[in-house]
């Protein structure tokens, strides 16, 4: 068993939700992100998804595209990426990492040099947003003989059909995309994402995460209440764009707003209508 | 070797091709692929779409024998398959008036489209135009400042032209600006996308509808000649024009396929945009392909002098014919292509457009290297009008 399995087997025996936070690596700067990945832990990370920078994010926001080119900016590359991962695991051994990004930069270092690298890192999942399973088959096949859990989006657009396909082949979680849209974009429909995690739920066992237009505290407690996990990215790194002149600020930025976002799932009972 | 079965059913072209988009767009993109699939066998479709490349866009575009430049060149007879004379100016239309039809047959209320030149933004506008249906453009900043003519014809045609302020602010960003919006308002809009790359069905889809190019000039020729030219010439962005006319001949062996790809301020410079002829196979825009991209996989900015040249991959059939050898792809350069744009404009009395003119300047080269009795046909894919500004103010500097 993985981390990332044996992290959602704790949480659901203390009948918790997973938080995770995405940020993008080396953003705003390189030196900032393994202090950053500890502090998101510290304040109640259960698992880090970790964008790698890509020049051309079709699927993200203006938010995350404008953390991709700051760090791209700064050279950071999938190899630095790994570093910063094996970094964190010299004191972090628990925490599941997922590394989130576009499929080109794995293509350009090779699926087997990238898989053996990741799994020496200390990489646990990877998510190319731009390769459903039925894209690239040989990436999965890939990951999975090096013990990487390969993670799939579900959309809203996706078919039951498609989400028996996904489902067999997904490892770890899935992550549903909660709205039609990119990262970081428009409002969430309650009754209509737990409509679909019913769906998804009827064809697996895995755990079902939910991101895309979480924003906040209210809508992190909102999503927590019917999924396994909330995902939480664009609103936090517009953050930590915030502070990016004062790079020594971020993690205590960051780990304030996650701070409130894992008070708000854990307990459930408190309203946060009136303070939004 | 005969391609012209390709793709498969999963839109793959040897190893290149494919569907690489993020999970929301699959199933819009299976439906499309469903309805492009009826749409392709249905009569009635096919026939209100000849009726509207008769009527509307005024084909078949004729052949012409650039005589005067070709006893210049003292080798081969140059033709020009004429798409510039095309309703809106170039062979986007052909596509751009396909892709609407099945729009319209889909029930989808609006249209998006990506622009480099400008020539498909303004074929989808005048298409969307006429179906009326809502149209937004995407259009890097650059190319923008660059192609005004076409941003104002845009416009007046009733299209919104968004600017793209991402990335390198061209065409490659304008696609990923379009696919973003179609992730967000999948149910009622359509993308047409302007060239013969992007996730399955596009590359086949948009090749089928341009095809009709050369399915019209082999019998032109044939007519004009008796013979099949001896080689093709056109210019490869995305390569749409250059699949366009391809595609007929791809089972004739004794026909030499050329790709002219923009070479910029020269291959060894950096600056161009010639992924075939100096690039790798990687994953962009929902295709594997060849692409321009640095060692760690990352896009790298493209400089053409063309704006519709000016994008760091390609269609992936291109692709394919390379790997196999079946189409040669060159790069000729900002100065050299400059120079054949004055020369058939001189010689001729055609303007062509500067992504064109890339064409003409490699048949320029290699005419002398054949006998008068031997033939070369080139695509002249698109008219000059657009890129007086960026012309003048060349003259002006040197």
């Amino acid at each position: 068993m993985g981390r990332i399995t044996d992290c959602f087997a704790a949480l659901r025996a203390e009948h918790k939700t997973a938080l995770i936070p995405f940020v993008t690596a080396g953003d705003p700067q390189p030196a900032v992100t393994v202090p950053l990945l500890h502090t998101l832990v510290e304040w109640g990370a259960d698992i880090i998804e970790l964008g790698v920078p890509f020049s051309d994010p079709m699927a993200d926001g203006p938010v995350i595209q404008l953390a991709s080119e700051r760090a791209l900016a700064q050279g950071v590359s999938l190899t630095q990426v790994l570093a910063m991962v094996a970094a964190f695991r010299r004191t972090n051994t628990t925490t599941p990492v997922v590394l989130m990004g576009y499929l080109n930069p794995l293509e350009a270092m090779g699926y087997t040099e990238f898989a053996a690298g990741a799994r020496q890192a200390g990489v646990d999942g990877v998510l190319m947003v731009d390769s459903p399973p039925d894209a690239c088959s040989d990436l999965t096949d890939c990951l999975v003989q090096h013990d990487i859990d390969p993670i799939f989006l579900i959309a809203p657009t996706t078919t039951s059909q498609r989400i028996a396909q996904i489902t067999r082949v997904a490892h770890g979680f899935v992550y549903y995309v909660a709205l039609k849209g990119v990262t970081g974009a428009g409002h969430l429909d309650t009754a209509s994402v737990a409509a679909k995690l019913t769906q998804i739920r009827a064809h697996t066992a895995l755990p079902v995460g939910v991101g895309f237009g979480i924003r906040d505290a209210a809508t992190a407690q909102a999503m927590a209440a019917i999924a396994d996990a909330v995902v939480v990215g664009s609103a936090l790194v517009t953050r930590i764009a915030a502070c990016a002149d004062q790079p020594d600020q971020v993690p205590v930025v960051a780990g304030t707003f996650l701070a409130e976002l894992r008070a708000a799932i854990d307990n459930p009972s408190r309203s946060l209508q009136d303070t939004c | 070797m005969i391609h012209v079965d390709l793709p498969d059913e999963f839109g793959h072209f040897g190893r290149y091709g494919g569907t690489f988009v993020a999970e929301t767009l699959m199933e819009p993109i299976a439906q499309l692929r469903e309805a492009y699939t009826q749409a392709r066998q249905d009569p009635a479709f096919l026939a209100a779409l000849d009726a509207d490349l008769q009527h509307y866009v005024g084909r078949p575009s004729p052949i012409y024998h650039a005589e005067r430049l070709s006893r210049e060149l003292g080798g081969a007879q140059l033709y020009l398959k004429r798409e510039d004379l095309n309703h809106t100016g170039a062979h986007k239309i052909n596509s751009a008036i396909g892709q609407g039809l099945l729009a319209k047959r889909m029930g989808k209320t609006r249209i998006i489209a990506e622009t480099g030149a400008g020539q498909h933004g303004v074929a989808t506008a005048t298409v969307a135009a006429r179906l009326g249906l809502e149209c937004v453009v995407f259009m890097g900043e650059v190319d923008i400042a660059r192609q005004q003519p076409n941003v104002q014809r845009m416009q007046l045609l009733g299209a919104e032209v968004r600017a793209v302020s991402s990335g390198s602010k061209t065409l490659k960003d304008a696609l990923n600006e379009a696919l973003r919006d179609w992730v967000t308002q999948v149910d009622n809009t359509f993308y047409i996308i302007g060239t013969v790359a992007g996730p399955h069905p596009y590359p086949m889809m948009v090749r089928d509808f341009q095809a009709v190019i050369g399915r019209e000039a082999r019998q032109q020729l044939l007519m004009m000649t008796g013979q099949l030219p001896d080689a093709l010439v056109a210019c490869v962005g995305g390569g749409s024009n250059a699949i366009g006319l391809f595609h007929s001949f791809l089972a004739d062996d004794g026909v030499a396929l050329y790709g002219v790809e923009a070479a910029g301020n020269g291959l060894d410079s950096g600056l161009h945009a010639a992924p075939l002829s100096a690039g790798k196979p990687g994953v962009l825009h929902g295709n594997r392909t060849y692409l321009m991209e640095d060692p760690d996989g990352q896009i790298i900015a493209t400089h053409s002098i063309s704006a519709g040249l000016d994008y760091p991959g390609v269609g992936p059939e291109h692709a394919w014919l390379k790997d196999t050898r079946r189409a040669t792809y060159v790069a000729v350069t900002d100065d050299a292509a400059l120079a054949a744009f004055y020369r058939l404009t001189r010689t001729e009395g055609i303007i062509p457009a500067l992504e064109s003119s890339h064409a003409m300047a490699y048949a320029l080269q290699l005419a002398p290297q054949l006998t008068p009795e031997q033939a070369i046909l080139i695509n002249l894919s698109g008219r000059g009008d657009k890129d007086m500004a960026t012309v003048a103010a060349l003259a002006e500097v040197a």
